[in-house]
């Protein structure tokens, strides 16, 4: 670790705030549907909308209407997705002839883009038309971000009102996230990728000859626009198959700091989209400090983990103090790296600048974890805030007892009914990840797809669940994930995820909105200070650690300690 | 009260929490509480695996048959600690009924004519609501009722502790009797309100026996949680298995079930409803009875206490202060006309005159006998009462009608006198004007003084968050007086009835919490509607039954009492979870390097302890996990101390102590258990 690469993670980062706190604010005027910057020129576009689609702007929703909306805008965003796939050769746009995507495959793909999760079983430059691409895989880029950031306003608006049998209405809620705040973005992070390098072309590809004389095919096309919202919108779905770590995608310092920003952008100012939404800002500055206290804390250990290279490597007489670099990138740098490798987990993005499966043990345990903590840390767009809370009203409710009031979060009391809804809700990650897990194990035919044996083994099917579960869509690598089993577990997992893990939050989200508001006295826990800092990092680590120690322990800590003694995998 | 202090582990009562424990084993009983029938399931599972290896003559008997011991142990501790709860509740709530047992009542044949006395003798339990019974000097109230003739003085020490006799008589606010009290002099006649089994004593009885118990709102949500965990580390458990299996260990059902029980929140799990009945138990020991266990935790979360000024803030009576003279005249003067007005005047209004003139004025006892006094008594029509000693003609009485009587108003009375009147009335205080014959002579101070320690308590609540609002029916000149001296936050003046309940219902509309405490059958709405209505047991009949709580001392403050009594059962839980959850931390690193030690023995590394064997290990942490139960047995029904410090202050030291010392004492424990059980070659 050196001082100038703890200099650029604290300049990233503090770009990310003082970029995040003007658009929390931002975001929150656009949600309370007040007037904005961009007022004068979007509020005929939406009218538009609503006229074309009947939509009643000024109605809002009961928690169940707007949970059945979100659902039914999903399932149909999926069937569409589902059907491009399947017939795209007998679709336009289809230049190299690609066939049919296989039933499996097309589940997943269709699964994995709607769920904001962008888990990639196939190479996208080599199965995909461009049909698929622009016109389903992109869309479903900017709406499945929308449908995120949705849910978090929805949940949001619970906590801020009182006595409400309503929160919002989606369709108003995704048309404003899309219009005011992901497209804007997008079109400014585009220009911006692309003045760094990252090609922009509606042409397929170059043929090149290489010095030995060699023929080479290089693809093209619209890379910077896809690469604005594919970190914007946490979805991680790459043009290239090798992701972020591709000289296109990412070509040098400045596109790679771009793109750390970018994922870690939207994420952080809806922390102050709620601070600002509830009506108290250090609430949503609380929410946030946890946050980046684990951020950083995550990197700090990947960061040392990776700059203390191999050991083994050492006793073989290799010089290794760059660190381990195996499957990184030397125009990005350790520090860099590590901060791409924690944001990416953190965050549901799963954008991958470095192949984690590279990472020396600890330094993969890591993003694991980060993962399986549920990315809340800020998380991806909207379902990292929502996350949070969700632990939040848990961490109320253990430690809240303790000052002898029965817990209250924001003034709402945490009673029987919401803590058996976020009792549900956190089921479902550890059913997911580690009952899927514990299945493939023991099938011979998912053992087969693994490129490692032994714990390294092991750590690759557990991230593949815990990476879909999450609906991360990051890639440990190393596991040939394309075949039936994975391509239809991970698939329910995406769904379980996303869909089965925010119902119940959302139901949550209409029972506290009905309640009356507690006024806050001086026998209140005080949800803002230091101490509730401490107390949610202390439960989100309690927590997360007690669901996963013994997988990880056969995993990446095991490993961890045989490397120490000399076996590899 | 101190006849009711048992000690926290009397002798008797752990041995028959001991035998109440087995029969808790019933499922029946057991699926109350999920976690607790968890453990019981995978303990029979143990031990019937452990009955095969027995029958099979496999090896590993002695570890896998401990294990199953010790699990057993867990669900029986568990049973214990709730069987200890419910013995101290019974015994409390049984030396209250154990004066009813054997009451014979004498039932009125024909009670709609109040001459017939014709009755006949009936057991206690047989009555009915409706049943007029006679009770009689000597005899025993059977049971709980409202007088509807007659009056007598009754001994209630059965139920209050308190010796004095109280006077119950029909109509008016003094017309409930309770049953188990005793009629010491004269007659009533009492009409039955409530049937064996639905008495406040009844209900409250059925508050500390689990069987009847409903668990009130914040318990269920915390067992949800409690389940939900379990759930989680069932998950967390059976998968291990899978993943074990690939890494190449075959893992025993015994060490998963070891590693499920330790890791499922057995402590609290087995501790839930002994904290729950011991804070019922608490309120009985301090004389109070709720009707619902609801009402207990509603008290720990009382926004504003309402409390009726007379009795509760001040004294309830005015006390002379200070004798203010006309002009011309001295304070000695007032003093000595003003004592002998009030010689024979008993009420506490007159003899705080008399002690106030003899004490700090200075002036003898006048021997009125010898003077021939002749003594004026006060009437509600003059509003004066007085002397007629010698040749003088004292009176004393209300400002205007002492005015009056010499042909003066207020405008015409003398400046230094009306300025005294005024400065008496702004700070709260009642002026009684004094005269002798046409002559006035001044006035004396009579005020209404507010408790010693009143003030700190209402401090004491602030800093809890509790606002503390004054009711009273004076005027809001004086209300706002005591008010301040007393230091209330709030105050309704020229309260009715009425205002009450506006204060209440717009109280609680901002989302407030209330409590308050009544007597009078007009409280009882304002009672019905707070969240925590506190009745006087010497109230009436109506504003008992519209309350959720009888205070048996009749004492208005023990609502601060009884909402400390709250916040600390609720504490009690959270802290115990908190504990709970953090002492499988200490299990994990107990148990995950032993169940692997074979396959990597590298995981050893995790080992900090330094157990000796995986079995030790493992061992230990079971045996650890079922005596962390025996051993918080004490605190939980103690409860965790309260202080008013504020909600910041009190998380950082529980947090701190249950937190941390939950993350901490484990490690210690489980190492010297592993010492234990290896010393003795246990496996």
């Amino acid at each position: 670790m050196t001082f100038i690469g703890w200099l650029q993670i604290a300049l990233v980062l503090g770009a990310v705030l003082v970029c995040a706190w003007p658009l929390g604010h931002y975001m929150a005027r656009v949600f309370e549907g007040e007037k904005t910057i961009l007022s004068p020129f979007l509020v005929p576009v939406e009218r538009v909308f609503y006229g074309a689609s009947g939509i009643k702007s000024n109605k809002e929703q009961s928690w169940r209407d707007y949970a059945l909306a979100m659902l039914a805008f999903n399932a149909v965003g999926f069937v569409a997705l589902y059907a491009l796939m399947r017939l795209q050769t007998a679709l336009p746009l289809n230049p190299q002839g690609f066939s049919g995507v296989a039933p499996d495959l097309a589940f997943n793909t269709a699964m994995s883009f709607v769920t904001n999760t962008n888990w990639q079983a196939y190479g996208g430059e080599t199965t995909m038309s461009h049909l698929v691409q622009m016109a389903g895989l992109a869309v479903q880029n900017f709406l499945s971000a929308a449908t995120g950031m949705a849910l978090a306003i929805a949940v949001t608006r619970a906590f801020a009102r009182s006595s409400a049998q309503t929160i919002g209405n989606f369709w108003v809620d995704m048309t404003r996230a899309t219009l005011y705040v992901l497209l804007p973005l997008s079109v400014v992070l585009a220009i911006a990728f692309a003045l760094t390098g990252v090609p922009q072309t509606l042409s397929g590809s170059i043929d090149a000859t290489t010095l030995e004389g060699a023929k080479q095919t290089i693809a093209l096309g619209p890379v910077a626009s896809q690469e604005a919202i594919k970190q914007l919108g946490t979805n991680g779905g790459g043009f290239f198959n090798v992701n972020a770590a591709h000289p296109f995608e990412n070509p040098n310092a400045w596109s790679n700091i771009l793109s750390i920003w970018s994922m870690l952008l939207i994420s952080t100012a809806l922390t102050f989209t709620f601070g600002h939404m509830v009506g108290d800002r250090r609430q949503g500055t609380a929410l946030l400090i946890a946050m980046y206290a684990l951020l950083i804390t995550a990197t700090a250990i990947v960061y040392w983990a990776e700059t203390s290279g191999n050991p083994l490597l050492a006793k073989s007489g290799v010089d290794i103090a760059a660190g381990n670099m195996e499957g990184k990138e030397v125009r990005f740098g350790q520090a860099l790296s590590a901060l791409y490798v924690v944001a990416t987990t953190a965050l549901s993005c799963g954008a991958v600048n470095t192949m984690h499966n590279s990472l020396m043990p600890l330094g993969g345990a890591v993003p694991l974890f980060l993962i399986q903590l549920g990315e809340i840390l800020p998380g991806g767009v909207g379902s990292g805030l929502y996350g949070m809370l969700a632990i939040a009203i848990l961490a109320v409710f253990i430690a809240g007892l303790m000052v002898g009031r029965t817990p209250e979060y924001l003034g709402k009391k945490i009673e029987a009914r919401e803590m058996k809804l976020a009792m549900l809700a956190l089921l479902i990650l550890p059913l997911a990840i580690l009952g899927f897990s514990a299945t493939a194990v023991m099938l011979p035919t998912a053992l087969q797809s693994l490129a490692n044996a032994g714990p390294r083994g092991l750590t690759e099917i557990l991230y593949a669940y815990s990476s879909a579960s999450g609906n991360n869509g990051s890639a440990f690598a190393g596991l040939s994930a394309n075949t039936p089993w994975y391509n239809t577990t991970l698939g329910i997992s995406m769904l379980l995820g996303r869909f089965a893990y925010v119902v119940p939050v959302m139901a949550i989200a209409g029972a506290l909105a009905a309640k009356k508001k507690v006024p806050a006295s001086s026998g209140t826990f005080p949800t803002h200070g230091a101490l509730f800092i401490g107390l949610l990092i202390g439960v989100i680590l309690i927590l997360g650690g007690l669901q996963y120690f013994p997988a990880l322990a056969l995993g990446p800590i095991v490993e961890h300690f045989l490397m120490l003694a000399g076996k590899t995998f | 009260m101190s006849a009711r202090a048992i000690p926290l582990l009397d002798a008797v009562i752990l041995r028959q929490a001991a035998l109440d424990a087995l029969p808790k084993l019933a499922p029946a009983k057991l699926v109350r509480n999920p976690v607790m029938f968890v453990t019981a399931v995978v303990a029979l599972l143990v031990t019937l695996l452990w009955v095969r290896d027995l029958l099979m003559g496999n090896s590993g008997l002695l570890f896998s048959g401990q294990i199953a011991a010790w699990l057993w142990f867990t669900v029986l501790f568990a049973n214990f600690a709730e069987a200890i709860a419910e013995g101290r509740g019974k015994a409390h709530a049984d030396a209250l009924r154990s004066t009813r047992s054997e009451t014979l009542a004498k039932l009125l044949l024909h009670p709609e004519d109040s001459k017939d006395g014709q009755w006949q003798q009936k057991a206690a339990d047989l009555l009915k609501i409706g049943d007029v019974v006679l009770v009689e000097a000597g005899d025993t109230i059977p049971a709980d009722g409202e007088v509807i003739e007659g009056i007598a003085s009754v001994n209630e020490s059965a139920i209050t502790g308190e010796s004095a006799p109280v006077i119950r008589e029909s109509g008016g606010d003094r017309s409930a009797v309770t049953g188990g009290t005793v009629v010491l002099s004269d007659w009533i006649k009492v009409r039955v309100t409530a049937e064996r089994g639905s008495s406040f004593l009844d209900k409250m009885i059925a508050l500390v026996e689990s069987a009847q118990r409903q668990k009130t709102p914040n318990e269920l949500a915390l067992s949800i949680l409690l389940s939900g965990m379990t759930l989680i580390f069932l998950i967390a458990v059976t998968t291990l298995w899978g993943l074990a299996g690939y890494s190449g260990t075959a893992l025993s059902l015994t060490v998963l079930v070891a590693l499920l029980v330790t890791l499922i929140p057995t402590t609290i799990g087995g501790l839930l409803s002994a904290i729950g009945i011991a804070g019922m138990d608490r309120l009985i020991r301090f004389n109070v009875m709720a009707t619902s266990g609801r009402a207990v935790e509603a008290a720990g979360d009382v926004d504003t206490l309402l409390l009726d000024k007379t009795g509760t803030i001040t004294y309830g009576n005015r006390l002379a202060t200070a004798f203010i003279p006309a002009p011309g005249l001295t304070d000695r003067d007032v003093a000595a006309a003003a004592l002998l007005s009030s010689l024979s005047d008993e009420t506490p209004e007159g003899r705080s005159i008399v002690a106030l003139a003899k004490g700090q004025y200075g002036q003898a006892e006048p021997d009125a006998k010898e003077r021939h006094a002749q003594f004026i008594p006060f009437s509600a029509q003059t509003r004066i009462s007085g002397v007629d000693i010698d040749d003088r003609r004292i009176r004393k009485g209300a400002v205007d009608a002492i005015l009056k009587s010499i042909s003066l108003t207020i405008d015409t009375a003398p400046a230094a006198f009306r300025e005294s009147v005024e400065i008496i009335s702004r700070s709260g205080g009642t002026p009684l004007a004094v005269a002798d014959g046409q002559r006035l002579l001044g006035v004396i101070h009579l005020k209404d003084v507010v408790k010693p320690d009143i003030k700190e308590r209402f401090a004491a609540l602030r800093s809890m968050g509790i606002k503390t609002v004054m009711v009273t029916g004076d005027n809001p000149v004086t209300a706002a007086a005591i008010a301040t001296e007393a230091g209330v936050d709030d105050y309704i003046a020229e309260a009715t009835p009425q205002d009450k309940l506006a204060y209440i219902k717009a109280e609680q509309a901002k989302g407030r919490l209330i409590a308050m405490c009544g007597d009078g059958t007009n409280d009882a709405p304002a009672l019905a509607q707070a969240d925590v209505g506190v009745a006087m047991q010497s109230g009436t009949q109506a504003a008992r039954e519209a309350g959720n709580m009888v205070d048996l001392d009749s004492n208005p403050t023990k609502l601060i009492e009884v909402t400390e009594i709250g916040k600390q059962l609720l504490m009690t839980r959270g802290s115990l979870t908190t504990f709970s959850i953090a002492n499988d931390v200490a299990k994990y690193f107990a148990i995950v390097p032993a169940l692997f030690l074979a396959t990597y023995p590298e995981l050893g590394a995790l080992n900090i302890m330094h157990l000796s064997t995986p079995e030790s290990a493992i061992l230990s942490a079971v045996i650890f996990n079922a005596l962390i139960i025996v051993a918080l047995i004490p605190l939980a029904l103690k409860g965790i101390g309260y202080s008013p410090i504020g909600a910041s202050a009190l998380l950082r030291r529980n947090l701190l102590v249950y937190g941390l010392g939950g993350l901490i004492v484990p490690f210690v424990g489980i190492k010297l258990i592993d010492i234990i059980v290896t010393v003795l070659h246990l496996v």
